[in-house]
């Protein structure tokens, strides 16, 4: 119903100018420049600790940044690490949440079963999130920020508390969820291998205050295997980039 | 793909005990508690029949199924029982209905929680009993002076249990909730509510078994009926048999009505707080 329809002619859905913002005396990002592009996928990765989150804060409007501007164009929604589903609300009351605005009741009962469809999860409406698999509890966090009209998603380390090969069958997911319905995407990870087999585009941050240190496009199309030629180049420039390649750490 | 990682990956519950297993530990969960109530009996009939504590100081457990038939057929123990029953559902719905939604308000707000919480602590460590005094000045004789000790009794844990309830519930929910606009009244009864319901109806469980052993002291004192005076008049009378058939009642109901409130976690939309 909603999907892949460009509602408004938007090419840009998120600007950050001149963005800088600290925590008292400690100074998290410095003048960041950055525009997200309408269906695009963004990956930033970087070390722990390095303001990936303080960024996405900033470009959820959660928090203000100290200076600059940011201009989000578009209905955004997060997916969190892990827990953002409430405990005491079924599987369908939890993408439900999404529709609140939507009056017609009918309507918004079409578009949950329609999105239990879309995460094969058919059977499991009147389940409680406790009662799932971490990896389906992903599922629905996944089709609740797809609910409805959001334009942007973001996505703050969403399965890193998965198991690994779970975590592989999630990437594959997402990739399918986004061919369905179309939506820009800012991800942030620390898996490199996870940044390489989704981003139209990496950004690798750089340790506090953060700044870009490198960005890289990566433009062979998806879904990808961690084992494509062009994930294994982008991993490797990435890791040399962080300083974690063996060129790099001889040294050590 | 995603289709059979529906079923591969769904936790299911293994069971490794056989059917039968299951149903002999079933029995024995009713079988083991009633062999030892079989054996306190008995305990108790031996020690009354070989005399070893005069007859007046310990009835016999014949003594007491007698004054449970005397006080049943004269229609005594009918009337006590509704008497009690009565008073502690006021005093406890009343003590909930101010108590919880306080503990609410308390739990989101620092500075209310600052400035409120030593007074109620003060209060929750005062015994109930203290308090003996001023309910019957203030409310003389009859149901209103043991309401009024049962809510003083439980007021005070329950505003506690409420807010310190709220004050750990995870961030994250109201990040959600924030995303999802949740904002006012309804943050506090689709978001907040919900979140420490499984530790209120713990709470309430709690102070439910504070109220049914206060009643008792409550009605030696300023009541002309219920459980309690029951129990203070067959002192007067030296009828322990009567005090013991009193304990039982007292005992009993207070098991069943906590059964009866277990009930409340096994509503869905709570199960979660106590499976993880």
């Amino acid at each position: 119903m909603y999907a892949g329809v460009m509602k408004d002619n938007v090419t840009t859905r998120l600007i950050l100018e001149n963005v800088s913002h600290d925590y008292g005396s400690l100074a998290v990002l410095r003048n960041l420049n950055l525009a997200v592009m309408h269906g695009e996928f963004l990956v930033l990765v970087g070390p722990s600790g390095c303001g990936k989150t303080t960024l996405l804060n900033i470009l959820s409007g959660y928090i203000k940044p100290v200076s600059g501007n940011v201009q989000i164009n578009g209905i955004i929604r997060t997916v969190y690490q892990q827990d953002g589903l409430f405990p005491w609300l079924t599987v369908a009351e939890n993408i439900s949440m999404s529709l609140r605005d939507v009056k017609d009741k009918s309507l918004r009962e079409k578009e949950v079963k329609e999105l239990i469809a879309l995460i094969h999860l058919e059977g499991f409406e009147n389940h409680y999130p406790h009662q799932l698999s971490g990896g389906m509890r992903q599922r629905v966090e996944l089709a609740r920020v797809l609910a409805g009209d959001s334009d942007i998603l973001l996505m703050d380390e969403p399965f890193s508390a998965l198991d690994y090969q779970t975590r592989l069958r999630m990437r594959y997911e997402l990739v399918r969820l986004l061919s369905k319905r179309k939506r820009t995407v800012v991800f942030v990870t620390h898996d490199i291998e996870e940044a390489a087999q989704l981003a139209d585009r990496v950004l690798v941050l750089a340790d506090r205050p953060a700044h870009i240190s490198k960005e890289l496009k990566i433009e062979a199309a998806r879904p990808r295997n961690p084992t494509d030629d062009a994930v294994i180049e982008a991993t490797k420039t990435i890791l040399g980039e962080l300083g974690l390649h063996s060129s790099v750490i001889k040294e050590l | 793909m995603a289709g059979t990682m529906s079923s591969a990956t769904l936790p299911k519950k293994t069971t490794v005990q056989s059917a039968t297993a299951k149903k002999s530990n079933r029995a024995l969960s009713y079988v083991l508690p009633v062999a030892v109530l079989l054996f306190f009996v008995l305990g108790w009939w031996l020690i009354s029949h070989f005399n070893l504590f005069p007859a007046y100081a310990l009835p016999t457990p014949a003594d007491v199924v007698k004054s449970f038939g005397e006080e049943i057929t004269s229609g005594r123990l009918y009337n006590d029982v509704i008497a009690s029953l009565w008073r502690v559902a006021v005093g406890f719905i009343l003590s909930a209905g101010l108590g919880i939604p306080l503990g609410l308000w308390l739990g989101q707000h620092l500075h209310a929680r600052q400035a409120f919480l030593p007074m109620l602590n003060f209060f929750r460590f005062l015994s109930p009993l203290a308090w003996i005094p001023f309910a019957i000045l203030w409310f003389h004789i009859g149901d209103k002076p043991a309401i009024f000790l049962i809510f003083m009794a439980t007021f005070f844990p329950l505003v506690i249990a409420t807010m310190s309830a709220v004050s750990t519930i995870p961030a994250i929910y109201f990040r959600v909730a924030h995303d999802y606009k949740y904002k006012g009244a309804e943050l506090l009864t689709k978001v907040t509510f919900p979140a420490v319901l499984p530790q209120i109806i713990t709470s309430l469980r709690v102070s439910y078994g504070i109220s049914w052993v206060v009643i008792v002291a409550a009605e030696m004192v300023g009541c002309q009926d219920g459980l309690g005076y029951g129990i203070w008049e067959a002192r007067n009378g030296l009828r322990l048999d009567s005090a013991v058939c009193y304990m039982v009642v007292i005992g009993v109901l207070g098991m069943l009505i906590d059964r009866l409130l277990i009930q409340f976690t096994k509503l869905p939309n709570v199960r979660w707080g106590y499976e993880r």
